[in-house]
């Protein structure tokens, strides 16, 4: 059962690094209890900090998200075709499986061409 | 994990001593950076501590465990000492999927008045049987400790490069899953182990009804895929946000990424994470597409004869010098990949980020498609047309 193993592993990887912070703070010293003066400022080039956390960033990368989750599902379904396609033109139904996989392989291709066409990844 | 308490031991000893090499294999690759760079750029690197300057990743390792732990005034405290502790899991379990040699079998024994096996423990953490599906799932699970940390620091440019980071490997995912079902079409299967079984002996395979044999070269993957050779591994440079497509830490615009704000040991324990994509990205490749650990030449079966006729004589020793003469090979391979992923570092210059989109979306994923559509139309044909 690899379960075991994997949560084992889990575990064990997580003591191990929550002890390497632990000793790095008992040797080098512990700057995290009363955080006064510039030195705790959020690191910027030189000039005081002015922006608050919520910066304001692209709405491409919300979008860039989106798309992702649609073509990679897309992309899933398509192992399972792929680990069987040998097995079904063994048995003598290749051509049935193969082209409705390129009926869905067109819808993809689609997507992708509207996608592109709709400027959605265009970065500026 | 096993039937008994000696394999649940032995398994549990087994995934222990593979993180702890992955950890170990970080200080010298970061050496080997350093003097490869050096080289490549006309200058010494480290030479200075211990012979050939090896020692400086000790040195190192005391430096960062002696600086202060610092956490900025604005930061999120648990998502900052969260992140780089989380850093260091996805990479060592998915890679703990990939089979390292041939599985070590051990007679049955008695011990402490009760007989214990016959046992055969494969040479890798967890044998998987949807190997590539839990490697691709778990290893992009490391797009979260860069939003934990780039979040949790409080800094532009920490949320900058992270989002920047972020975006990039989801990009990439998709050529990298893609490029793989051209591979999961030829061997039919998920498991990496059947994979590297596949790949032996001389290349051979049938088309429209004849048996071809190129007894000169191996049957290894990168033979039957080359457009998906190149498309995963350009693809897992991304993964692994390294150069040309490091631009989570393009230096010049973000100071340094998701890690702006963090030193010493916190800082060190992203490096093991992203030291451990690139052998994961390095073990795929080796995997998918060079045979594993298969010794080019020889098949599992003749390399077992050969140790059995010259070298061990218990069936103990048999399986073990195998196994390690395997292990080997693998090594080898693994470390060509791995000083590929340097030697493009330091050749190729950093892109910029809408050419690393416009590679990721509408170059690689339309080649993908194609390579998936070229394989399937090859298989079909040279099944059908007999």
């Amino acid at each position: 059962m690899p379960l075991g193993g994997v949560l084992f592993l889990t575990i064990f990887i997580a003591l191990f690094g929550t002890l390497l912070i632990f000793l790095a703070r008992a040797m080098g010293g512990d700057q995290t209890r009363n955080q006064t003066g510039v030195k705790f400022d959020p690191y910027e080039c030189g000039i005081p900090g002015q922006e608050k956390k919520d910066t304001k960033v692209s709405v491409k990368f919300y979008l860039t998200a989106i798309l992702f989750i649609l073509f990679d599902i897309e992309i899933i379904f398509m192992y399972p075709w792929a680990i069987t396609f040998r097995d079904f033109i063994e048995a003598g139904a290749g051509t049935a499986v193969g082209l409705s996989m390129l009926i869905f392989l067109l819808i993809f291709i689609f997507g992708l061409f509207w996608e592109i066409k709709s400027k959605a990844l265009e970065w500026d | 994990m096993g039937q008994d308490i000696f394999e649940i031991t032995i398994n549990g000893i087994k995934l222990i001593v593979i993180f702890l090499l992955m950890v170990q294999a970080v200080p010298i690759l970061v050496w080997v950076e350093r003097r490869g760079s050096a080289f490549i750029q006309n200058r010494l690197g480290p030479n200075r501590v211990g012979p050939l300057g090896l020692m400086q990743l000790l040195a190192d390792a005391v430096k960062f465990l002696n600086k202060e732990d610092f956490l900025p005034r604005k930061a999120v405290r648990a998502l900052f000492y969260t992140a780089p502790v989380y850093a260091l899991i996805p990479g060592v379990i998915a890679y703990c999927a990939i089979p390292l040699g041939t599985p070590l079998q051990i007679e049955a024994f008695e011990m402490a008045g009760k007989m214990w096996g016959p046992y055969t423990f494969a040479m890798q953490g967890f044998d998987i049987g949807v190997g590539i599906v839990f490697i691709l799932g778990i290893s992009s699970l490391a797009a979260y400790t860069i939003l934990m940390a780039g979040w949790g620091s409080g800094n532009k440019f920490s949320l900058m490069g992270a989002l920047r980071a972020s975006a990039q490997i989801i990009s990439y995912e998709l050529a990298l899953g893609l490029s793989i079902v051209g591979v999961i079409m030829l061997y039919g299967t998920f498991n990496l182990t059947d994979m590297v079984l596949a790949q032996q002996g001389p290349m051979s395979f049938s088309f429209m009804g004849n048996q071809v044999v190129i007894p000169w070269l191996p049957n290894w993957g990168l033979f039957y895929q080359p457009l998906g050779f190149i498309l995963f591994f350009a693809a897992t440079f991304a993964e692994s946000n390294r150069l040309p497509f490091d631009l989570a830490e393009g230096e010049a615009e973000l100071v340094a990424g998701f890690h702006t704000e963090y030193g010493g040991f916190k800082m060190l324990m992203f490096f093991i994470g992203e030291y451990a994509h690139m052998m994961i990205a390095a073990g795929l490749v080796t995997t998918f597409f060079f045979g594993g650990y298969l010794v080019p030449g020889f098949t599992p079966a003749e390399i077992r004869e050969f140790v059995a006729q010259n070298l061990a004589s218990t069936p103990n020793g048999i399986s073990a010098i195998t196994s390690v003469i395997h292990l080997l090979a693998y090594f080898v391979k693994f470390a060509l990949f791995l000083w590929f992923f340097i030697h493009v570092r330091w050749t190729l210059p950093r892109f910029r980020y809408d050419q690393l989109m416009d590679l990721g979306w509408k170059t690689m994923l339309p080649w993908a498609l194609f390579n998936t559509i070229l394989t399937a139309v090859v298989i079909y044909v040279a099944y059908n047309f007999a």
